[in-house]
């Protein structure tokens, strides 16, 4: 192994000779910060996501519990899993809260209706909502492997573009960026939403 | 294995999915006499192309990005060792284990060692381009292993015991009764079989492909996947893909292992502003595909607690010998090249004989395997530059087509030069009208010189292409270049 690396290193050296260094023109929009949380960018996040066949419900911070209870209960979710750290005040009675304590296997996710989490940041310009398994977030199955995902996203949290989400980002933490529940073109390029990840992508956006 | 210092390592003979058996027009003419694929291709690449037009369109800078994503590229090739050095060094302090393998055998033996010491017989697959290349499946079937691919193009394409013909949408040369019936024929064979009276709808046939792989995710054990990119300064790998299949893979297992080509390197954290707008939108047409998963290393008790990966050479460093060439080694893979190419569009991937096909697969193949050994590649192309024009990357395809072509004349095992030549002419109907085309276009370099551009070509190229904008044709078209030092064509 330590032949291979070696000669390869060697091979490189032998192509590479003579390069010169590159300069990088970054002349491109980088982050910027602007727009953060304006619902001109709330506004761009929601028509992306709509874009993708996702659901969205613009609310107030008082209205989160009612939206989020009139939301599972027209989606059917009885049992959801709820990652440690999702603010408790947003949980309505009725259906089952499930804790990822001890790990639940993925049998067990699979056998939940729903997840709920909050998110890291959101991009409005390409309506991508980045979950970096933090607090309210859980650990990455989470969000995976239950066939419904509703997030929670505070206006705050969206940015404008990517340059902004990734100058944010930590990326020693295991990230996650969601444009849209799953889906796929593979056959005749006609896209179906829904494959193996949550088919069903509910998101509100908490403003004001 | 030997070094031969000073000989360039091309990808050897004899494992993977470089070389065809047959050259690039005998396979071609094949093609071109099945009408199902040619109308399966116009249609699916005239719809990416609209996507695409439009949601590129929509970048105020995206020159802008273009431009640094070239230079990002080219500023790792420059300094390829240090910058795989540094990755090596990240990955491994944040719990992740690198092998280096010289060429597909060795990529091959390391992987298969590691299943093995899992001692499972099954992993899933995200689709990867350089598994593909290597023949991974295959040295994995050898060792008893059963690779199980998990992207739904590739399922179909595995269950029906075929061929990829597009790097984003591999199955597009299957309509959706044949993949019906393949699923009813095979799926139950490989696991979960598909619902009885399952119809064509292409809704139900990704639900059947999700019952059919859902058992296979809870129980893997073991996954193996490709990168999009590797960044060098923090040790983060990125998969980027729509359906969630990576995400099941790159979460669930215990064990996860990555191949990936030595070239796929971003220098920093930071790059990754630039080529997440660049991949998707020239890719699927899309502002973002559905997920991209980032990962560096190992997280405590999220995801595999084992991971491994596997960097590979097999014909890159000859590739970045030859700066005429290296620029090839840019590419990320977005199959937007494929999708403006008349010729693309008229014969299909599996024409190419590798698993890189259109315009991006005539520059790399050959260099990849050496010329000598795809000598006919560098002519499956009419050197309209329309790849040019829309590859993210900027990777100037025609001149290298070009460059090419004179390394296939020259080399001694070049003995189908005329076929070449003459089953590419034969792809386009009008073959004068083509090179009086061609000369216009030409023409079009001294009147456009001042823009750098062409707005439109004349009929019939203007058919031919429907980018926006084309690059310059080089000052002597291939045609010309080939009267004047071979006599008529
Ligand atoms: S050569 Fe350019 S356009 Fe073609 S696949 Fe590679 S990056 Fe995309």
């Amino acid at each position: 192994m330590n032949a291979a690396r070696t000669e390869i290193l060697r091979r490189i050296d032998a192509a590479i000779s003579r390069s010169a260094p590159v300069e990088i023109p970054r002349t491109y929009r980088g982050p910027s910060g602007e727009g953060r949380g304006s619902a001109a960018v709330v506004d761009l996040m929601q028509d992306r996501l709509v874009d993708y066949k996702a659901v969205v419900h613009r609310v107030e911070p008082a209205q989160v519990r009612a939206v989020i209870a009139a939301a599972l209960a027209d989606a059917g979710v009885e049992r959801a899993v709820v990652p440690a750290g999702f603010p408790t005040e947003w949980l309505p009675s009725g259906p089952a809260w499930v804790q990822d304590d001890p790990a639940l296997t993925a049998a067990e996710l699979d056998d939940l209706d729903g997840v709920l989490t909050t998110c890291r940041i959101a991009v409005a310009e390409t309506g991508t909502i980045v979950l970096d398994a933090g607090q309210g977030q859980g650990r990455r199955a989470l969000s995976l492997v239950p066939d419904y995902h509703l997030v929670v996203v505070l206006a705050d949290q969206i940015v404008a573009s990517v340059p902004d989400a990734v100058a944010e980002l930590d990326p020693t933490r295991p990230l996650t960026w969601i444009s849209g529940p799953s889906a796929t073109s593979d056959i005749e390029l006609q896209r179906v939403e829904g494959v193996h990840g949550p088919r069903r992508l509910v998101v509100l956006l908490v403003t004001g | 294995m030997t070094t031969d210092l000073g000989m360039p390592a091309f990808a050897p003979r004899g494992v993977g999915h470089l070389r065809g058996d047959q050259s690039f027009p005998e396979a071609a003419r094949e093609a071109l006499g099945n009408k199902q694929l040619r109308s399966n291709l116009g249609r699916a690449t005239a719809t990416i192309r609209t996507k695409r037009a439009a949601v590129v369109a929509e970048v105020p800078d995206w020159a802008d990005l273009r431009t640094a994503g070239a230079a990002i590229k080219d500023a790792v090739l420059a300094d390829l060792g240090a910058q795989l050095l540094r990755l090596e060094k990240q990955v491994t302090a944040h719990g992740g284990h690198v092998h280096w393998a010289r060429d597909a055998n060795e990529a091959n033996r390391i992987v298969t060692d590691l299943v093995r010491a899992t001692g499972q017989t099954d992993v899933v697959k995200v689709k990867s381009m350089a598994t593909q290349e290597i023949g991974l499946n295959e040295a994995l079937a050898e060792a008893g292993i059963a690779a199980w691919e998990t992207d739904l193009a590739e399922l179909i394409v595995q269950l029906a015991d075929d061929r990829p013909s597009h790097i984003l949408v591999p199955a597009i040369h299957r309509n959706r009764t044949e993949i019906r019936d393949i699923f009813l024929r095979e799926m139950g064979r490989a696991g979960v079989p598909a619902p009885a009276g399952l119809t064509d709808e292409p809704r139900e046939l990704a639900e059947a492909a999700r019952l059919h792989l859902r058992a296979k995710f809870l129980s893997a054990q073991v996954a193996i996947s490709g990168a999009n990119f590797a960044v060098a300064e923090t040790g983060t790998l990125a998969v980027v893909e729509s359906e969630g299949n990576g995400r099941m893979c790159l979460t669930l297992p215990k064990t996860l292992i990555t191949v990936m080509g030595i070239e796929k390197l971003l220098p920093t954290w930071r790059d990754l502003e630039v080529f997440l707008q660049l991949l998707p939108r020239s890719s699927t047409g899309e502002r973002m595909n559905p997920y991209t998963s980032m990962w560096t290393g190992v997280t405590p008790g999220d995801g595999p607690q084992e991971f491994h990966l596997v960097l590979l050479d097999n014909g890159r460093t000859a590739t970045l010998a030859d700066p005429d060439g290296r620029a090839a080694l840019r590419c990320i893979r977005c199959s937007a090249c494929l999708n403006v190419c008349p010729v693309y569009e008229r014969t299909g991937g599996h024409a190419y004989g590798s698993v890189y096909p259109g315009p991006i697969g005539a520059v790399l193949s050959p260099q990849l395997t050496g010329v000598k050994d795809n000598p006919s590649l560098p002519f499956a192309s009419s050197l309209c530059g329309a790849c040019y024009d829309v590859c993210p990357v900027a990777i100037d395809i025609p001149t290298m087509l070009v460059h090419l072509r004179a390394e296939a004349v020259a080399s001694k095992g070049m003995k189908a030069e005329r076929a070449a030549m003459g089953g590419v002419s034969s792809l386009m109907r009008h073959p004068r009208l083509y090179g009086a085309a061609l000369r216009m276009g030409r023409l079009g370099r001294i009147l456009g010189r001042r823009r750098g551009v062409i707005r439109r070509l004349p009929w019939p190229m203007s058919a031919w292409t429907r980018a926006r904008d084309l690059p310059l044709p080089p000052t002597e078209t291939f045609r010309d270049w080939w009267v004047r030092t071979h006599g008529s064509p």
